[in-house]
């Protein structure tokens, strides 16, 4: 059964997404930090995008480097970043560093009688930040308007 | 512009964090009502509901209109539905990510319990 995911904004700069997976903190670690399990699920379908590369190099100081295409876009687009704190079983936290100075996303992992709680805390460095971030996430919703209308003009 | 939206959005969640606030904006969305009505239905004081109402009215969720000696409240234009889009876009990306995971998670257990 699936388990609800809950978002919120939890101040000026912050967002929070929490979620429970039924499986041990292990299997939901594995899946967070192996680049050929963690591509099956961060860039769902209907998200309109495309996976092309995936480099993740789990350690503190270490980068990664996510590629992707969409149908609308003329060229590819990276999101990369580094790693900052690495705790397996506990803890993740890394930068987002496409648009300079982005936001930090910092994934905690806690195992509750078998099943796994997942929170997810995006700190932007103003209000601003997080505003043009979501704005510009309502672009890519945008994009995908677009797609559905290349369908219906071909159709 | 951005600006004003974005203190206007910051009012907005505020306005929203308070579970008699949303309420009233439930019961406003079925109809308008008068401060005096929404303090009975949620049993409160007068004065009580006229701070939620100016916190609301503040945020650009709610209008009220002096009409006499009532005054009226109604949904302001847009304002929820702009506040809920935001959110709701975002949840629903990590909903459809998290779908996906579940099915990783799933798999991850039981290539463990045939080991």
């Amino acid at each position: 059964m699936k388990n609800e995911t809950k978002v919120e904004r939890k101040s000026d700069r912050e967002t929070v997404i929490t979620r429970t997976f039924n499986g041990p903190v292990h299997i939901v670690w594995e899946a967070w930090t192996k680049p050929e399990l963690f591509q099956r699920w961060w860039v769902p379908k209907s998200s309109g995008l495309t996976l092309v590369s995936c480099e993740q190099d789990i350690r503190v100081g270490g980068k990664y480097k996510l590629v992707f295409r969409h149908s609308a876009a003329p060229e590819p687009f990276a999101f990369f970043g580094t790693y900052k704190e690495v705790t397996p079983n506990t803890r993740l936290v890394w930068t987002n560093e496409e648009n300079g100075g982005g936001q930090v996303t910092t994934v905690t992992f806690e195992e509750i009688a078998g099943k796994t709680k997942v929170v997810v805390l995006e700190l932007y460095p103003s209000k601003e930040a997080l505003d043009e971030a979501h704005a510009s996430g309502a672009a890519s919703g945008m994009l995908e308007s677009f797609d559905q209308l290349e369908e219906f003009l071909a159709a | 512009m951005v600006q004003y939206q974005s203190a206007q959005l910051d009012a907005a969640f505020a306005a929203l964090a308070d579970a008699t606030r949303r309420g009233v904006l439930e019961r406003l969305g079925r109809a308008d009502a008068s401060i005096t009505d929404l303090a009975e239905k949620f049993d409160m004081t007068l004065t009580g509901m006229k701070k939620h109402v100016g916190v609301l009215e503040h945020a650009g969720l709610v209008v009220t209109e002096k009409v006499g000696r009532v005054r009226t409240c109604k949904l302001g234009p847009r304002r929820l539905q702009e506040v809920t889009d935001w959110i709701e876009k975002y949840r629903q990306l990590w909903e459809a990510r998290f779908d996906e995971l579940d099915a990783v998670v799933e798999e991850l257990k039981q290539k463990e319990k045939a080991k």
